[in-house]
Order: C-alpha cells, then sequence, then structure tokens
C-alpha cells in the first residue's frame, strides 16, 4: 500500500524541516527576548525600533520575508552568511527568515508575560540595586518565561508548519518532497497528503503536549 | 514605656544622614510633594503618619528615587540623589526599602531572595552570602523556611524574610512603607517586633505606619503629612498628647478611636 513511498528520502526531508524549525526556534527565541528586552527599555530608540520592528515583520507575509533574504539579501546584496554549496546558503536564508519572523511573536508573547508580572517584583529589584538589564534578567524575564511557556509552544507549531515556506527559496523540506511526489505519484495523492500530514503531527503534537506540562510545572505561584 | 525610651534614646543620633530640601513632586496635575523639607539623622527612627493620599509613599519612595522629584534636593550621607544609571544603582543598594505587599521574587526561594543582592550588587561570594543570608532569617524568626517558595510562607513571614533582604545589603538607612498593612492582625506583631529590635540596635529608619503603638515606642520623631505638606514634627509623646494642627487632631481622633 506504501509502494509510492519507494525511492524517495522522507525521512531526510523531515530531518531537515526538524533542523530548520531547531535553528530558527534558538535564533527567535534570542532575538524575540532581545526585541521585547528593547521593547520595556528606558531608552526610547530602543522602544521606537522594537515597535516598529515587530509591526512591519509580524505584518509581512512570512513568503515575502523569506523571498527578501533570498532575493534580496543573498542575491542582490550578496549576503553569503555562513557560506558553503547553494543548498546549505539557502537553509541559513531560510533559518534567517524565519527567525526575523518568528522572533516577532516570541517578542509579543514574552510582552504579554511581562504584563504579568507585578510591578512589585521589578520596584524591589530597583531597590535592591540591581541595574535595569540585572532586573530584566534575573527578576523579570525569568517569570515572564514561565507565565508564557503555552503561547510559545504555539508559536513553536506554528514555526514548525510555517517551515514548509522555505521551499519558496528551494530548500529541500519536507513539503518540498511533497510536492515532487504529488507530481509522479498521480494515483496516490490523497495518501501522499496524508503520511505528509500526519509527519507534521508527530513532529508537532508532542511539542504541544510537553510544554503543556511543562507550562504546568514552572508556573509561578504568587 | 519608660524603659523603652530610655533605650532608644541610649543610640547616638550623630549627623545627618537623609536630608530632603524643598522637594516637590507632581503626579500630572496633583501636587503630591509641597515644599517638604526633613532632616533625619543617623540611628533615628521617624514615623511618617497622614491621611491616605497625603503623599506618604510617594515621601518614601522619593528617598531611593523609585519616584523622581520635579524640584528640590535629596541628599544621603552628604550626596545628592544620582541620576539613573550604575551610580544610583549603588545609592539603592545602600537605601533598604520594605513594601506593603513584600514583593518577594516569586521565583526564587527565601534563601535566594535573601542572596540576590549580595551576589549581583554586592559581589559578594557565594558561601559568605548563603552564611549571611540564613543568619539574618534565624534573625527574623524565619530560618526553618529558608527553603521554601514566597507563596508558602504566611504573610508575616514574607514580611520577615523582605526585611531580612533589605538588612543584607547592609543599608545605612531602611524605608518602611506601610509593611504592616496588608497584614492579617494576628501577624503584626511578629513583624514590629523584628522592627523594633532594628530600632533599638541603631538602624535609621522611616516607616510609614498606622500603627500608633510602634510609633509611641520606637519613633524618635512622628512627622504628620497632609495634603502633601508636612504639617508637623515631634516627639511622639508631645505629637500625640498636644498635636498642634487641626488636621492631626482630626486625624488622631479618628485613628485612636479605633
Ligand atoms: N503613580 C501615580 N500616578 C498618579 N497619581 C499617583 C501615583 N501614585 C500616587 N498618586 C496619587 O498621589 C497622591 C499621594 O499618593 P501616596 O500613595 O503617596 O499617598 P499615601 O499617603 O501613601 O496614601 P495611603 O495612606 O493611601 O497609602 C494620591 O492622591 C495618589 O492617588
Ligand atoms: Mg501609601
Amino acid at each position: 500500500m506504501f509502494d509510492f513511498l519507494d525511492g524517495y528520502d522522507l525521512l531526510g526531508a523531515f530531518w531537515v524541516t526538524v533542523k530548520l524549525t531547531l535553528y530558527s526556534a534558538a535564533g527567535s527565541l534570542i532575538w524575540g527576548t532581545i526585541l521585547a528586552g528593547m521593547r520595556v527599555s528606558p531608552v526610547p530608540v530602543m522602544r521606537v525600533f522594537s515597535t516598529a520592528y515587530v509591526n512591519v515583520v509580524r505584518n509581512t507575509p512570512l513568503t515575502i520575508v523569506l523571498l527578501f533574504t533570498s532575493l534580496g539579501l543573498n542575491q542582490t546584496m550578496g549576503v553569503k552568511l555562513f557560506g558553503g554549496s547553494s543548498d546549505d546558503v539557502n537553509f541559513q536564508l531560510a533559518v534567517l527568515g524565519l527567525t526575523l519572523y518568528t522572533a516577532t511573536f516570541v517578542c509579543e508573547s514574552l510582552r504579554a508575560g511581562i504584563n504579568t508580572v507585578p510591578v512589585g517584583q521589578a520596584e524591589a529589584a530597583r531597590a535592591l540595586g540591581l541595574s535595569f538589564t540585572q532586573v530584566l534578567t534575573l527578576v523579570v524575564l525569568p517569570q515572564a518565561f514561565r507565565a508564557v511557556v503555552a503561547p510559545l509552544a504555539n508559536v513553536l507549531i506554528a514555526l514548525t508548519k510555517n517551515s514548509t515556506i522555505a521551499a519558496a527559496i528551494s530548500v529541500a523540506e519536507a513539503s518540498a518532497l511533497m510536492k515532487t511526489m504529488m507530481e509522479n505519484e498521480t494515483d496516490s495523492i490523497t495518501l501522499v497528503f496524508a503520511v505528509f500530514a500526519f509527519g507534521f503531527i508527530v513532529l508537532t503534537l508532542p511539542v504541544g503536549l510537553l510544554l503543556g506540562w511543562v507550562s504546568k510545572r514552572v508556573a509561578v505561584k504568587r | 514605656m519608660s524603659e523603652v525610651s530610655v533605650t532608644k534614646d541610649a543610640v547616638e543620633k550623630t549627623g545627618e544622614l537623609v536630608a530632603l530640601t524643598g522637594v516637590n513632586k507632581h503626579f500630572g496635575a496633583l501636587h503630591v510633594l509641597q515644599d517638604v523639607n526633613l532632616s533625619i539623622a543617623r540611628g533615628e527612627v521617624v514615623v511618617v503618619i497622614g491621611p491616605s493620599g497625603s503623599g506618604k509613599s510617594t515621601l518614601c519612595r522619593t528617598i531611593n528615587r523609585l519616584e523622581t522629584i520635579d524640584a528640590g534636593t535629596i541628599t544621603i550621607d552628604g550626596n545628592p540623589l544620582p541620576q539613573e544609571g550604575r551610580e544610583l544603582a549603588r545609592l539603592r543598594a545602600d537605601v533598604g526599602m520594605v513594601f506593603q505587599s513584600f514583593n518577594l521574587f516569586a521565583h526564587k526561594t527565601v534563601l535566594q531572595n535573601v542572596m540576590l543582592g549580595q551576589l549581583k550588587v554586592r559581589k559578594t561570594d557565594k558561601k559568605a552570602a548563603e552564611e549571611k543570608a540564613r543568619a539574618l532569617l534565624d534573625r527574623v524568626g524565619v530560618g526553618t523556611q529558608a527553603d521554601k517558595y514566597p507563596s508558602q510562607l504566611s504573610g508575616g513571614q514574607q514580611q520577615r524574610v523582605a526585611i531580612a533582604r533589605a538588612l543584607a545589603m547592609d543599608p545605612k538607612v531602611m524605608l518602611f512603607d506601610e509593611p504592616t498593612s496588608a497584614l492579617d492582625p494576628e501577624m503584626i506583631n511578629e513583624v514590629l517586633d523584628v522592627m523594633q529590635q532594628l530600632a533599638r540596635e541603631g538602624m535609621t529608619m522611616v516607616v510609614v505606619t498606622h500603627e500608633m503603638g510602634f510609633a509611641r515606642s520606637a519613633a524618635n520623631r512622628v512627622v504628620f503629612m497632609a495634603d502633601g505638606r508636612i504639617l508637623e514634627e515631634a516627639p511622639p509623646e508631645q505629637f500625640f498628647s498636644n498635636p498642634r494642627s487641626d488636621r492631626a487632631k482630626d486625624f488622631l481622633s479618628k485613628i485612636l478611636h479605633h
């Protein structure tokens, strides 16, 4: 029944999806946290930059962000990132685009998390003589993160699925393979669909369940 | 009563530690501090009282610049309050603050709460910080709770931890903003006892409170505020038995008959 799978590197394609997701998740967690920090910083320039960045990038279709990294940064401006073969460069550009885009959602989730931390927490930290950065990294963000594990899980699941758009800049991830298979295996199109949908559920369902459990474990009691 | 006043006067009060001169502060159109002048000597315990909204909390918070001021000067140990930044952080470390709502760091254990400032601001090494934290927790009577989280403690215990957290910085002066107002009645005394002890040991303290018993027994001076002004300053015996302003008489008649 699954003969149509012969000759295709299904696991390989999904492995690219996993790598794409993990690198972008790490990148957007870091960049999103920095953006959230800038958003609440006492320096007006940083607040303005972060607000503008989030509003512009969040509202731009991901396809355009990815095409911008590929056509704009790479082909027009010659940005090669870490270099390597053209496949490598495309992969890196996709990670960059997904990071730039997903970071805005991380930032917004975190900002909601920061709002759940009572102002008294930051005041007590300032009163001890901690600097702004210390107040943020030692007191506010740790509590904010604990409050938004569940929303961040949603961002991660969306990122996993959004990674399929990297096919637009020729990254050989799962959906790219699906497209090839649909062209070749015209008899089994529905099954091809089902196999790939199942593959994504296998990736995302455990993430949701695991982080849901983590979310309850780490919740701050007040 | 007389015994307490002997001990409190036994502490030598030398030199000015905190000085507010011509301090003005607005919240929008609201003039919350109006030409406030206040001088606090080393080792002195000043209790600030007054009706709700008179600016007591604001006054307290300007002393470590949690609130900025519009005009006037505030000096601590002779140094004017610096602008925001590293200097200000250093100064804040020398001014302990205890809040009405405790504000213990909810994601850290009691012990970690008392160690954080030592580690990150004073750069004390971990072992010394932990020893000091445990000693302070013992001193305020919550040594056995060191490994719990704040939410697992009663209000009175949390407030005593908050006092220990402030003391861990070896502050020159301690500010208390209604430290017992959020507590159930049976827990008020355990916190006041710790504060009494601090006062006896010579800590310089500014205490906003409605606990007149504490004011009588521990304060060197009572400052009465109304509508953003200091209307009266007097030793507690004199203030309670013979208030001069009508506002103070009115205020005292209301709270003392409760
Ligand atoms: N952040 C703020 N923004 C605007 N107005 C404020 C702010 N904080 C305090 N106020 C106002 O300033 C006035 C003085 O407030 P403050 O908290 O200093 O009074 P208080 O004497 O401590 O009163 P209470 O006994 O109720 O604690 C009040 O009218 C209050 O509503
Ligand atoms: Mg107040």
